[in-house]
């Protein structure tokens, strides 16, 4: 067979990989460019997503597109409440301090990986996607006849990975317009510009925190419920999420919202590429190396202008 | 007296994106004298100083010290060829003895026997009269006495060049009076570059005066000249430190 | 007697204390504590760039499994006897650390965290991907036979608790005086006010180098003793766990203090050990610590001691 379908293939894998990896790149930059930290359980908010997601769907045992409805209202509100308790009982107590933030961080991340252990356990289960039709991809071909469009290699992808990357688009710019238009989106703009002028005209800063903390891992919790479908619910599923955003979120610039997208486009697409050509071990130690050297040497990101 | 020149700069430039904070700044200090660097705020005192100390990389021009170039030396080896250097906003180790604030600032000069530093931090506690508290915690001091103490570690250094940023900034009356008598006594033996905002200070401690307004040196003179020189009133006209 | 008496004083009991431990404690206390102290070793480097330098690494498990693996590998392949081996584990962290150092110090703070994070990430995943030699995840015994070391056989309980002693010892007194001397003092400076330092015209960028790779060598002489002593070397030392573990030790010893490593590594161990009896899921506890720590104890065991009641201990 050419290489041609299995690019397409891969593409296809990689901006499904890239959609949802957007998601919960963008809830980690939100939570850095208005907080000014870093939170590291933001993978465990991930897991926590897909978690309950599975928890809705099979507690609700009814055609599996309720179950999925309902778990993407349900799972984002939970994890978001989750992530606001943690703010308020935690990181508000730290002053927000970068350093200890991140210590505290990593410590939620093993409190709410080793608590889903305890309960939900260490098994890997599945979420049935609400529809999953089998759709084949054209391929024109230099044929005797000319050029025909043939399906080279049978059945392609599925109806619900389109949907994930249509979920994203959709969900990424209504985001990008909350922020963009809203009171909301203004005073968190505020507040990332600077705290100390936003406190003066009247924003609670600490309440803003708190919902930018949740809104932060209501994302995450949105992007492991889309692909939760086609990747299992693990406890340990935090990790590689948790990695990639940072990934993103670094070499599109900290904070910065378009440029954390474009990031994500790339480095979803790419992994995703790498991955299908070389081992994805290898993948992964030069996707961490230049993060690693972007912070080193070109601190403001890739696609990032020197900023604050 | 035929001085011999510390300390000069030649067409010394900053830019901080489209500003020039200072420009073509010719500045030239003799040794042992006591200079004051006035003007109005924003006038790029602060990062005239920076330039020379090394804490701001210039954009053009450069510096010498001791007849030797020193533009593109960093900070830290500025400071060892013999400047010291007091911020403006108070900085020492709030966490540390007063003690081992200005033994940190005796052993990069002279390191060695501990009773030698030992000896030279009684003095240059001693100097700023802060002996007796010693065994302090830097940061329980009021914060007249932290500025004292900032001071006695730039004499512990035994600098050619001490340059002030505004060391009179907060004080109180009574301790201004004393932080003139301390300048006083320092005169002859220490080059200070001062910058300052109260001319009470200025009058009473510079030999000479040179003002600072928009990023340029607008005059030089005595501080008798200075006062006398009607571009430098008009340059304060509307703040409230002349 | 002046403080540095009683420091001294002080060290000299604790050592004397494990050294009569060996000849009381149970045959299982007896073997963990072997472990603490050789894992003590590791958190007293940490604690050196950390509680003494100021500079806050998510990464020492590279350094750690640096020292382990460059024991382990010229033992495993090229048959090298034990004490080049620790010494090939030695000159393998020193020369990571040195790099990543390079590296990694021309940021600081956060960035500082995540960079490290990350170069440590990519050690872990190097050992994993070259897994023909490392044997990845599952790791590789180092064979009885081989763990003789200047005819002692180190796969002996006792002998093992000995030179975990021993090791322990001569890192608790080199770092001590090290802390002690101008240059530790120095470094204190640039924890507590870096600019200041810079000012006073010392090469802050250099001693804080020259810390680090301290830091990291010691770390690695503690990987490298320690896959010697217990016979095993495993991708799971140069985890992400393995580098936040130190920060967990150091954190509740207290940071910045000679006896906290050991304090917290001992607490943490037994802690673990404890809870580990009741639920798989016993790296909870190990979360939990971190967070009250940082809510409530920020100087940690030894630290809150010496604030409240002991102001001389080191």
């Amino acid at each position: 067979m050419d290489f041609g379908p299995y690019f397409v293939l891969a593409l296809i894998e990689g901006a499904v990989q890239a959609s949802v990896l957007a998601l919960t790149a963008v809830g980690l930059s939100l939570v850095f460019g208005v907080m000014r930290v870093v939170n590291v359980a933001h993978g465990e908010f991930f897991m926590l997503g897909a978690v309950l997601a599975w928890a809705v769907a099979t507690t609700i045992g009814a055609h599996p597109a309720i179950g999925f409805v309902l778990a993407l209202v349900i799972a984002p509100v939970v994890v978001g409440a989750i992530a606001v308790s943690a703010d308020v009982l935690v990181l508000k107590r730290l002053k927000y301090d970068p350093e200890n933030t991140i210590v505290a961080t990593i410590g939620l991340l093993y409190i709410i990986q080793q608590v889903t252990l305890m309960t939900y356990g260490p098994d890997a289960r599945p979420v049935e996607a609400p529809f999953n039709q089998r759709l084949a991809i054209p391929w024109p071909e230099w044929g005797e006849g000319g050029l025909t469009i043939g399906w080279p290699w049978g059945f392609g992808t599925t109806s619900y990975k389109l949907f994930v990357v249509g979920a994203a688009i959709v969900l990424l710019i209504v985001l990008w317009q909350i922020m963009a238009r809203s009171k909301l989106g203004l005073v968190m703009r505020a507040t990332q510009l600077d705290r100390e002028m936003a406190t003066a005209f009247g924003i609670q800063v600490d309440r803003v925190y708190a919902i930018a903390f949740g809104i932060g891992a209501a994302l995450a919790a949105l992007a492991a419920t889309l692909i939760v479908p086609i990747r299992q619910a693990h406890y340990l599923m935090g990790a590689d999420p948790l990695l990639l955003s940072f990934i993103v979120v670094i070499i599109g610039g900290l904070g910065s919202l378009p440029g954390t997208v474009a990031a994500a486009v790339l480095i979803g697409m790419s992994d995703g590429m790498i991955s299908m050509f070389f081992s994805p071990t290898l993948a992964k130690i030069l996707s961490t190396l230049l993060v690693a050297f972007v912070l080193v040497f070109r601190p403001q990101g890739l696609f990032g202008s020197r900023g604050r | 007296m035929a001085a011999v020149t510390l300390l000069e700069t030649r067409d010394l430039s900053k830019r901080f994106g489209g500003l020039l904070a200072v420009e073509g700044v010719d500045f030239s200090l003799p040794q042992g004298q006591i200079r004051a660097l006035i003007g109005p705020n924003g006038a790029g005192k602060s990062t005239l100083v920076g330039l020379i100390s090394g804490r701001i990389p210039a954009s053009a021009g450069s510096v010498s010290f001791q007849n030797r170039d020193i533009t593109h030396l960093p900070a830290h080896k500025r400071i060892a060829a013999g400047m010291a250097y007091t911020f403006q906003i108070t900085s020492i180790y709030e966490r540390l003895t007063l003690d081992e604030n200005v033994a940190l600032a005796v052993r990069r000069v002279s390191p060695g026997n501990e009773a030698e530093v030992d000896s030279q931090v009684a003095d240059a506690l001693n100097h700023v009269g802060l002996e007796i508290r010693r065994n302090d915690v830097a940061g329980d001091l009021s914060y007249g006495h932290q500025r004292l103490l900032e001071i006695a570690m730039g004499l512990a250094q035994k600098p050619k060049l001490l340059i002030l940023d505004e060391p009179t900034q907060g004080l109180a009356d009574s301790e201004i009076a004393n932080f003139k008598n301390l300048i006083r006594s320092m005169a002859g033996s220490t080059t200070i570059l001062l910058i300052e905002h109260n001319m009470d200070v200025v009058m009473d401690t510079a030999d000479f005066v040179t003002v600072l307004n928009f990023g340029r040196i607008l005059a030089e003179g005595t501080p008798d000249q200075i006062s006398a020189n009607y571009e430098v009133q008009a340059a304060y006209l509307g703040t409230t430190d002349a | 007697m002046s403080d540095a008496q009683k420091s001294l004083t002080l060290t000299i009991c604790v050592i004397a204390l494990l050294l009569v431990l060996h000849f009381v404690l149970p045959a299982y206390h007896h073997g963990n504590l072997a472990r603490i102290m050789v894992l003590a070793v590791y958190a007293m480097g940490f604690n050196f760039a950390f509680g003494y330098g100021g500079m806050l690494s998510l990464g020492h498990a590279l350094f750690f499994g640096a020292g382990m693996y460059g024991m382990g590998l010229v033992m495993q392949h090229l048959g090298w006897p034990a004490g080049p081996a620790l010494i090939a584990g030695l000159v393998s962290s020193l020369i990571v650390s040195t790099v990543i150092g390079f590296l990694a110090l021309r940021t600081s703070g956060v960035q500082l965290m995540i960079v490290t994070l990350m170069f440590s990430q990519a050690g872990f995943l190097t050992v994993l991907y070259f897994g023909e030699w490392t044997r990845g995840d599952e790791g590789f015994v180092i064979q009885q036979a081989d763990r003789m070391l200047a005819g002692i056989d180190l796969s002996n309980e006792a002998n093992r608790y000995l030179a975990g002693l021993l090791l322990f010892a001569i890192c608790l007194f080199l770092l001590s005086r090290l802390v002690q001397s101008p240059f530790g003092k120095v470094l204190v400076a640039i924890r507590e006010n870096e600019e200041r330092t810079r000012m006073l015209g010392y090469d802050v960028g250099q001693y804080k180098l020259i810390a680090f790779i301290i830091s990291g060598t010691v770390s690695g002489v503690a990987g490298a003793s320690y896959g010697l002593l217990f016979g095993y070397v495993g991708a799971s030392f140069a985890s992400v766990q393995y580098s936040i573990l130190p920060l967990l030790w150091v954190l509740l010893g207290g940071a910045g203090t000679a006896l906290g490593p050991l304090v917290g590594t001992l607490f943490m161990f037994y802690l673990i050990d404890i809870t580990s009896g009741y639920t798989t899921a016993y790296l909870a506890i190990a979360g939990l610590v971190l967070v009250l720590l940082t809510l409530f104890a920020r100087h940690g065991i030894i630290g809150e001691v010496r604030n409240r009641w002991l102001k001389w201990l080191p």
